[in-house]
């Protein structure tokens, strides 16, 4: 399969991408329609809307919306734009309340979206329907073990077909839970990257990059006992071996088996003496619950996981939701959140958290760089009309049943979909 | 042991920032008591306790001491080369003292500046918990605390705030 972007040459083992497609203003607008509008964006978890009429209000493919939690218990994703005018509705980040009040004319919704209350109504015409005239819902929204999704496309197939095999992987993180029951923790990290949405997608799954950019996360995590030189098997740049697999309709993960500290449960010196027990005593609940081989891959397995186009879950040093935007073709806006079950004692909640910043976020050991790496990329994609290609064809001479997650069999999963969605390539 | 006056806490702050501003981060470190953290809590939870809500920065000192170290390292690719920047502290305020801890106030604004990226502003205010050890005022905690709705723009925190 090629298009005009993405080429492919399975003779010659070649994987090219244009770089065109990380600096035209012209192609991230087609992106909006092809693919944000098209596929599955992640919205929020359950977790952030427990009780009725709780709420928080974020920015969804470019779209204010309200994620609420109507009187019903029923989870609702509303557009933020007044019937009336299209001023936004709702301007406070979070809260819970039974409605939403416009400040422009002060129409008034109640907390399903429904309009409530128009000042001096009686100027308006016998057919002004007020039960028609609700806050407008995306046409869409389905969740899965409670990660919520909308989309713009009425036509789209179910969110539990599309997501294929991703289904697999977020159950792995959602055993965790000893009640299946996992919850987004209080603290988000928003942050911006000047470079293309799709770099991240990339560097989320990217295991080469681990020992060049992330040496001095490497030396922390050495110093705290982990082994970091390369295993002995053949082909291996780290210390375990890990996959990169294909798990469908453009999503895709690594899988590897555990090298660095996991909350669930690889102890390392870094959460103190007195977290050994307990986290030998998480080992032995999964073990209780899911038989010696399944706890095996929650516990010393780690996965990235993207589900097309720009929701990231990965489940290594700790778990972080990650989902990300363009503003620009240079240019994103990430947010991201951590993951952990309902049932942690306050100190395995806070080991999590904890674990969390031995890599992940703004301020940790790893990401910062990953920030720095990705705009690097876009500054040196100025010379896109002189230096054309990408080139992403490590493991190409392999079986997709044998990529490495140091090989870019995974990610060529995510450039083949979106070549699919932006140039009908077959 | 005599209660440091508010002179005496806004040279230690100066101290700090110039330390700080010149990338001496050995230096710095001597500014700190050997149980020292550092914090930057979420900007959306801005009075949150870092054992249940997820921060920027939570270091204890031993993360700490693996922060300076890998900050000063050139395969940090985040802070090479170093940021260029420049703190001015301002407001400063002794809030409270219980025992041997005193804990001060004072607002910042920090300029950050990296070749070929627009110049970054973070503006906000410190909590300082401060002792004295030997006779020398020092740092027990220090917490920045962004007033920015998001950290947006300013993008990661990689540099010591």
């Amino acid at each position: 399969m090629s298009g005009k972007y993405v080429v492919e040459d399975r003779e010659k083992l070649t994987f090219s991408v244009d770089r065109e497609t990380l600096v035209s203003p012209e192609l991230l607008e087609r992106e909006r329609r092809a693919i944000f509008d098209r596929s599955w964006i992640y919205v929020g978890h359950g977790s952030e809307v427990a009780e009725p009429g709780a709420f928080k209000t974020r920015s969804v493919a470019g779209r204010p919306v309200i994620f609420t939690r109507d009187k019903g218990g029923q989870v609702r994703c509303l557009l933020n734009s007044c019937r009336h005018r299209g001023a936004i509705v709702c301007v406070a980040r979070e809260g819970n309340q039974n409605s939403f009040s416009c400040p422009y004319h002060g129409w008034t919704y109640d907390g399903g979206g429904g309009l409530l209350t128009v000042p001096g109504e009686d100027a308006y015409g016998p057919h002004f329907a007020k039960n028609a005239m609700g806050l407008v819902a995306p046409p869409r929204l389905e969740a899965y073990r409670d990660f919520y999704f909308l989309n713009f496309d009425i036509g789209a197939r179910g969110l539990a077909d599309d997501l294929a095999g991703a289904k697999e992987y977020i159950d792995l993180v959602v055993d965790q839970s000893p009640s299946g029951r996992l919850q987004v923790i209080s603290g988000t990290q928003e942050y911006d990257i000047r470079a293309n949405w799709k770099l991240l997608v990339e560097n989320s799954v990217d295991d080469y990059h681990l020992p060049s950019t992330h040496s001095t996360w490497l030396n922390y995590m050495r110093s705290a006992g982990v082994i970091t030189r390369p295993g002995r098997e053949a082909g291996l740049l780290l210390p375990t071996r890990g996959m990169g697999k294909d798990l469908g309709n453009g999503h895709l993960t690594t899988d590897n088996v555990n090298f660095r500290g996991r909350p669930v449960a690889a102890w390392i010196s870094i959460y103190g003496e007195e977290a050994k027990a307990d986290i030998a005593a998480i080992r032995a609940e999964l073990v209780r619950r899911l038989g010696e081989a399944r706890a095996a891959r929650v516990a010393d397995t780690n996965r990235n996981l993207v589900v097309f186009p720009n929701l990231v879950v990965n489940d290594g040093s700790s778990v972080t939701v990650r989902t990300f935007f363009p503003t620009a073709p240079d240019h994103m806006h990430v947010t991201a959140w951590a993951l952990g079950p309902v049932e942690e004692t306050e100190a395995q909640r806070a080991r999590r958290l904890d674990a969390f910043l031995t890599f992940y976020g703004p301020g940790g050991f790893a990401t910062p760089d990953d920030v720095a790496a990705l705009e690097l990329l876009q500054q040196g994609y100025r010379t896109w009309r002189e230096v054309r290609w990408n080139d992403l064809s490590r493991g190409m001479g392999k079986d997709a049943s044998d990529q490495l997650n140091t090989d870019e069999g995974h990610v060529r999963v995510f450039w083949r979909r979106w070549s699919e969605l932006m140039e009908g390539a077959p | 042991m005599s209660d440091p006056t508010r002179a005496e806490i806004e040279d230690l702050f100066y101290r700090e920032a110039e330390l700080l501003d010149n990338w001496r981060l050995e230096e710095w470190m001597e500014l700190l008591t050997d149980d020292a953290g550092y914090y930057i809590p979420p900007n959306d939870k801005p009075d949150a306790d870092h054992r249940t809500t997820l921060f920027t920065i939570a270091d204890n000192n031993a993360r700490l001491k693996e922060r300076v170290k890998r900050i000063s390292d050139p395969n940090c690719h985040a802070e090479n080369p170093p940021s260029r920047t420049r703190r001015h502290i301002a407001n400063v305020r002794i809030a409270s003292r219980s025992g041997d801890t005193i804990e001060a106030h004072a607002n910042f604004i920090v300029h950050r500046f990296r070749r070929g990226e627009d110049v970054r502003v973070f503006v906000g205010h410190y909590r300082y918990k401060l002792r004295r050890e030997g006779g020398a005022l020092k740092i027990a905690e220090r917490r920045a605390i962004l007033d920015a709705e998001e950290l947006g723009a300013l993008g990661a925190v990689s540099f010591i705030l």
